[in-house]
């Protein structure tokens, strides 16, 4: 049986039965309560790491696209992460269509990319899947790669005019942000 | 460890065995805070300082280094950056207060850990070199402290940075363009503020260095205890895992609730209000003091308030200001000399009658010393400033002298264990019962 801090000479035996003593029961509740001390101290320390307030509010961004012709693209910022924004062409836009979905490595449509009524806005992250380099293509003369969208210069990944990976070591489509028309001529990204 | 007896690190496991033949890193650890290190079995709660100071260097370490990933020192950041930890970074208001606060626990722990020594003669032999090491942590400490109050670079911070580097300034000659060198311009500017920085990262280190010196030597000789009487025999010693983890362990709690609630409760209470507006060169504020644990030294520096000149000449051998800047650096420097100052052989202040009057006079000594320090200036605490300053030299230079030499100190019990076993001989004798029986009283129980 349990001992509680008796003191008669009986007392050694009834300790060695296997039972649990008052001093087992302290302890396992003092090094319990220092171990939740100890991991409620930490969490601060680790939670401190993830992204501020500051860097959250900056978590959406408006753009006037009213200036870009068809054909022309644009480079803006969200996130600090580069976002590019294409005025397709019809010629650009029926190539896109013409892929069979089912060969691609990461099939989806050009109208999956696009919102309804405004297939020739394509807006997509300019981060390559592969590892993360700007891909060519936004501006005037730049190499588009064989597939006519993007190039990347790092390892050679090439984009369509959907902006879908063809070609290279990029396992996946560049990816398109939230984003909505506030206005016809004004996205909001975020 | 020096004791015969003490416990050998034996490897449980195989795998033990193959690291500890290759590197006895464990041995060491089991030898310096496990089961191989004999303490003395008397030691009481003022003994728990020594572990709760290497606790608090552990926090402002570790709370420092992830402070230091949202801080920037620059003149024009850095007061934004350290708001911006209080209301952007996740639990960054939680880390600054415990930083802040975190230094205030650091010398409450460490200002009891140095009065314990004073008062059981920690510093007497063989354990000067673990005083005097001690001593050495002590002005790290206020460096890296001072130091790190700048950094928020608001108005305290600013003036703060201003008035410690003006000491240097008060020596002849070279004083000036040293201050000007310290600074790395005119006033504190973004050369000091990164300096600064750089040096309150580094410096915690150079501690935690100087802290293993100190355990080292400390752990030559072994701890001393309150009764200042050597350890004879293995009665008089407990290994330190488990006994003294679990009473450190017991102290670490009851430390960390009052820690807790100056984070969560009272985070500004020692702070300055002052220190909430951004640093401004042209704009002193009304009333600088620096943090609470410099006071005494504070006013010290103020006591000195009349240059030291050839009586009825205008000769100024020393001015005011240079007398307060050496008076008050030679009050910690003076504590170097403490071991040959206290010449009694006699240890504990327990067994030494005259000293243990001494002793706390001069707590209430440093304590209206800190008071002053941190009073606004009237002619009343002048004086009383000076006085206090002045007994403060007297008591380590005068008193504790004489003390030693004219003291007839208690008898000193024959051993550690005899002193812990004689209140347990009278406990099982209960009063008035053992001597009309005449009977031997019963054998202490172990």
């Amino acid at each position: 049986m349990a001992t509680l801090g008796t003191t008669s000479k009986d007392a050694p035996a009834a300790v060695d039965d296997g039972g649990v003593r008052r001093r087992d029961v302290l302890n396992i509740a003092a090094v319990s309560f220092a171990g939740i001390g100890a991991v409620a101290a930490i969490a601060p320390m680790v939670v401190q790491m993830a992204p501020s307030a500051d860097v959250l509010a900056m978590a959406s961004t408006e753009v006037d696209v009213s200036k870009i012709q068809p054909g022309q693209a644009i480079k803006t910022s969200w996130r600090k992460q580069p976002v590019f924004i294409r005025n397709l062409t019809l010629k650009e836009i029926a190539e896109a269509n013409a892929v069979d979905v089912s060969s691609l490595r990461d099939p989806q449509t050009l109208a999956e990319r696009t919102k309804p009524g405004k297939q020739n806005w394509l807006i997509t992250l300019g981060v390559c899947t592969h590892l993360g380099c700007i891909p060519l293509g936004t501006g005037e003369g730049e190499n588009k790669g064989p597939f006519g969208g993007y190039f990347c210069p790092c390892h050679g990944s090439a984009y369509d005019t959907a902006a879908r990976i063809r070609k290279g070591p990029a396992p996946k489509n560049l990816m398109v942000p939230v984003y909505e028309f506030s206005s016809p001529t004004v996205v909001k990204i975020g | 460890m020096s004791f015969g007896w003490a416990r050998e690190y034996e490897p449980k496991t195989e795998l033990g065995r193959w690291f500890d033949q290759r590197l006895p890193f464990p041995r060491l650890v089991y030898g310096s805070l496990g089961g191989g290190y004999p303490v003395p079995r008397n030691l009481n709660y003022f003994w728990n300082f020594g572990v709760l100071s290497g606790l608090m260097l552990t926090v402002q370490i570790v709370t420092g280094i992830v402070l230091a990933m949202h801080y920037f020192a620059s003149a024009d950041g850095a007061f934004n950056s350290v708001e911006s930890i209080m209301r952007d970074v996740n639990a960054g208001w939680m880390l600054r207060y415990a930083h802040a606060n975190g230094a205030s626990m650091f010398f409450v722990a460490v200002y009891i850990h140095i009065f314990r020594g004073l008062y059981f003669g920690s510093y007497k032999a063989p354990r000067e070199l673990v005083w005097m090491l001690g001593l050495v942590i002590y002005l790290l400490m206020m460096a890296t402290a001072f130091m790190g109050y700048v950094l928020p670079w608001g108005q305290m911070s600013y003036w703060g940075a201003q008035v410690i580097t003006g000491f240097f300034s008060a020596f002849p000659i070279v004083g000036e363009p040293l201050r000007i060198f310290l600074l790395g311009g005119y006033a504190p500017d973004q050369a000091a503020l990164n300096r600064f920085f750089s040096l309150h990262y580094l410096l915690p280190f150079v501690i935690a260095g100087v802290v293993i010196l100190h355990i080292w030597s400390l752990h030559i000789p072994g701890s001393g205890n309150p009764t200042g009487v050597d350890v004879k025999t293995e009665k008089d010693t407990l290994p330190f895992h488990p006994f003294y983890t679990a009473k450190d362990g017991f102290g670490v709690g009851v430390f960390l609730i009052l820690y807790a609630i100056f984070i969560f409760f009272l985070p500004n209470y020692l702070g300055h209000a002052d220190n909430y507006i951004p640093a401004n060169p042209l704009s002193t504020p009304a009333h600088i003091v620096p943090e609470w644990y410099f006071w005494p030294f504070y006013a010290i520096l103020r006591s000195f308030t009349v240059d030291l000149s050839i009586p009825f000449t205008a000769i100024v051998l020393a001015p005011a200001k240079l007398l307060g800047v050496l008076a008050m650096f030679s009050s910690i420097l003076l504590l170097f000399f403490l071991p040959w100052l206290d010449t009694s052989p006699v240890r504990s202040g327990n067994y030494r009658p005259m000293f243990k009057r001494f002793f706390w006079l001069l707590v209430a000594d440093v304590v209206v010393l800190g008071y002053i320090g941190g009073a606004e200036l009237t002619p009343f605490h002048t004086a009383l400033g000076q006085l206090t300053s002045a007994y403060y030299f007297a008591h380590f230079l005068i008193i504790l002298p004489l003390v030693a030499k004219f003291e007839r100190p208690d008898p000193l019990p024959s051993s550690i264990s005899a002193s812990v076993l004689h209140g347990e001989a009278e406990e099982s004798a209960p009063y008035g019962l053992a001597q009309t029986h005449g009977a031997p009283a019963p054998a202490a129980a172990e």
